[in-house]
């Protein structure tokens, strides 16, 4: 028996050295292939891990696949930080992106706030082979949103309302909120709020919206096209000092897969969509509709499938 | 109702792949396992080293391994490689020792009329020991399968396609239909695998009586 | 990605959600659903074993029970009761019970098989030196019962500790945070640095069983306990060795 536990304690601190030490170089979160993208004339589509940049990547994927073009569908891959990586390492080809949220993820120092400062600043912040297409007139922006009950209690419009009383608050949201500038960070440097604990929940999903009409954190993330916002009588906080800047729907391509055609078909797709398209189309999901066929609706709408 | 009807294609690929998840590490495992249990089963000193092992690997929690196994293996950590690698391992570790005991509990009596027949070495043990010692393999065959099925859907956290992804759609979207059809469907995959095992038992061991086995 | 590194820096161990926290947390959620799991699993074992009763059909069931895939029945469940509890509760109440469904049937095999593995001979010779059924159930049949009644109890922690990694997906607190949170800022580090602590405290806390083991059970049964070679025990012993999720 002795023998067996010493035997067992060597093997053990062995394996768990070798983890620690890293074996084999790389980081395992990072997307495997080249800078040039995926091999051959494929076009790679990934997407967030929410519903909204899904139906996104759906009407991508089925506009360019109407068009000839062969495409790959590789959905919820994660948060910004792991499918940014996979895009710079090639593992996908394109994906669609939130112009305000990726310029501050990318320069957390950024001031612009309108949707052209944004796009101009974005095009020269962009990492070496990624390009950016024509951002669509649809935006869907990170909001700060409290209960109607919480904005009577504290004469809540805006977010500077809530320096005073942040200390008090719950604050709920995804989990790199914790280190982003769009996040805990932004509102601590930009607005001066301190709040009382911070909440590792989801990206403006369920947990979230729960957890806020729950009363278990005073404060949320949540999404602009979020349709829950109206149904649960919450009240999304004004950004008076434009933290979250313009985040308007812009198809983001390494720029080896560029051409005319996907240029063209991309930004036919982007001229159509509108913010209230997105409100409309999460609203359809909510309801439990496939995601592909809600984003084949709406291509045959505007008129771009079967062109 | 709808959304099942909208996702058949969806739900098809991601049961194959929680089959192929779940299947090629148990047969893997097994493979593996006999040698490995036929060694311990002979060495005494072996038999404390081997199952010792396999016990403390067994003890690893599978998230923890499917976290650990890509710095190891040099992977990446969506690779299903992972997934099967470390199932492989809990198969293996589960059924070392089941073999080993398997082996053991064949009668002295059946081992001595096999030599005295003149069954030598590996005739005897492919012949006659294991095939006696099957019906103990089988039952530690369907623990092992029955608990990879389970074991897979975990891999959701970390996105890898399989039945556990409609656990996180479903929690998602706040939909009842894909968490339940993901569990109803890898209550199925249990439900055939074992009845699979049970089968072969049947099988490969034509000289026990017709009784029900539990 | 730096392991290592995670580990020596000294903002991790700090803080409401530093290594000692979640480590702490993780370990208060396992032990309320294993004394849960006692309550439940013990008493029931206790009445199947000495009446004989019921075994095929509670065999049965925690053999479906392994089949359980935990993260989905932790899903479902927080969604049927979100609508109507509310605070904490609404996170903590699917956790504690997908953890109970898991760690009861280890136990509760371990009960009533150790209390049908008492020596027949013994139990004949107390009830012939005048013990009363309550006397012959805490004074020999539960006594000769405890070295498989601790090896549910360890499996069944392995069980709870493994899979209590879930309860972050509702965003409660514990070692599958630093994973949860580790993938979503892609931090390896912190995925791995989860992953290590989690296998950890599981080898950790197996050693800890054999040593308990080793001290509440009788020495006389130590002996004969230790290797069982019949079939029929095999699958006992197997149905205690039940992968944990």
């Amino acid at each position: 028996m002795k023998k067996r536990s010493i035997l067992s304690i060597v093997a053990a601190t062995a394996v768990l050295a070798l983890s620690a030490c890293g074996g084999g170089g790389g980081d395992p979160l990072s997307g495997g292939g080249s800078d040039k993208g995926s091999a051959g004339s494929q076009i790679i589509i990934g997407s967030a891990d929410f519903t909204e940049s899904q139906l996104v990547a759906s009407i991508y994927s089925q506009a360019l696949q109407a068009k000839g073009v062969s495409v790959k569908e590789q959905f919820n891959i994660g948060s910004r930080e792991v499918y940014l990586q996979a895009l710079k390492d090639g593992s996908i080809d394109l994906v669609p992106e939130y112009s305000g949220a990726l310029l501050s993820y990318l320069d957390p120092k950024s001031t612009a706030a309108t949707k052209d400062a944004v796009t101009a600043e974005l095009k020269s912040k962009l990492p070496a082979g990624i390009a950016m297409l024509t951002p669509s007139a649809a935006e869907d922006k990170d909001v700060l949103a409290v209960t109607q009950a919480t904005a009577d209690k504290y004469k809540l419009k805006t977010i500077s309302d809530l320096t005073l009383v942040a200390g008090e608050l719950v604050l709920g949201g995804p989990a790199e909120w914790k280190t982003r500038q769009q996040g805990v960070v932004g509102l601590r440097d930009v607005y001066g709020l301190h709040f009382k604990d911070f909440v590792s929940l989801d990206a403006g999903g369920t947990l979230t919206m729960t957890a806020l009409t729950n009363g278990q954190i005073q404060a949320g993330d949540l999404f602009s096209t979020d349709p829950g916002l109206k149904a649960n009588h919450l009240v999304a906080l004004e950004d008076n000092k434009n933290l979250f800047a313009a985040e308007n729907v812009v198809p983001l391509i390494k720029a080896g897969k560029q051409n005319d055609t996907v240029t063209k078909t991309l930004d036919a797709v982007s001229a159509k969509l509108t913010t209230d398209d997105l409100i409309s189309m999460n609203a359809e999901a909510a309801t439990g509709a496939n995601l592909s066929d809600i984003a084949k609706k709406w291509l045959a709408r505007a008129g771009i499938s079967g062109q | 109702m709808n959304w099942l009807s909208s996702n058949v294609d969806r739900i098809i690929s991601l049961s194959i792949s929680h089959t192929w998840l779940t299947l090629v590490p148990t047969v893997i495992g097994l493979l593996l396992a006999l040698p490995l249990g036929w060694w311990a089963h002979r060495s005494g000193r072996g038999y404390a080293a081997i199952v010792g092992t396999a016990g403390l690997l067994y003890t690893i929690p599978s998230l923890a391994l499917f976290i650990i196994l890509p710095v190891i293996l040099g992977t990446k950590i969506l690779d299903p490689l992972n997934i099967v690698v470390a199932l492989t391992l809990y198969t293996l570790a589960l059924l070392v020792r089941v073999v080993a005991d398997g082996l053991g509990s064949v009668p002295h009596d059946t081992v001595a009329a096999a030599e005295a027949m003149g069954y030598r070495g590996w005739q005897r043990l492919l012949l006659v020991e294991l095939p006696v010692a099957v019906p103990v393999i089988a039952a530690g065959l369907r623990v092992a399968v029955v608990s990879n099925v389970s074991i897979v859907t975990m891999a959701a956290l970390l996105g890898i396609p399989q039945l556990g992804s409609l656990f996180t759609q479903g929690f998602q979207l706040r939909l009842y239909v894909p968490l339940i059809t993901g569990v109803v469907l890898c209550a199925v995959l249990a439900i055939i695998f074992d009845g699979l095992i049970i089968w072969l038992n049947k099988l490969l061991t034509p000289w026990r009586p017709r009784t029900v086995t539990s | 990605m730096n392991i290592v590194g995670w580990f020596t820096d000294p903002a991790n161990w700090s803080g409401s959600g530093g290594i000692p926290v979640q480590i702490g947390y993780h370990l208060l959620y396992s032990a309320i659903a294993l004394l849960a799991a006692l309550v439940i699993a013990v008493p029931l074992g206790i009445l199947i074993g000495s009446t004989g009763r019921g075994e095929a059909v509670v065999a049965g069931f925690a053999n479906a029970l392994r089949a359980l895939p935990s993260l989905g029945l932790l899903v479902l469940l927080f969604l049927i009761i979100s609508p109507v509890v509310a605070g904490k509760l609404v996170y903590i109440l699917p956790t504690v019970v997908v953890l109970v469904l898991l760690a009861v049937p280890p136990i509760l095999t371990g009960t009533y098989a150790g209390i049908q593995s008492a020596d027949p001979h013994a139990v004949d010779a107390a009830r012939g030196m005048g013990f009363t059924r309550s006397q012959i159930l805490m004074r020999v049949q539960l006594p000769c019962a405890l070295p498989l009644m601790v090896s549910g109890v360890r499996s069944s922690t392995l069980q709870i500790v493994s899979t209590a990694t879930i309860a972050a997906y509702l965003g409660l607190q514990g070692l599958g945070r630093f994973i949860l949170d580790g993938r979503a800022t892609a931090s390896f580090s912190e995925m791995a640095g989860g992953a290590i602590l989690v296998a950890l405290l599981a080898i950790v806390l197996e050693f800890t069983f054999a040593w308990i083991g080793r001290l509440i059970v009788s020495p006389g049964l130590r002996r004969t306990a230790i290797k069982s070679t019949s079939p029929l025990e095999t699958s006992v012993t197997t149905v205690t060795l039940e992968k944990s999720p």
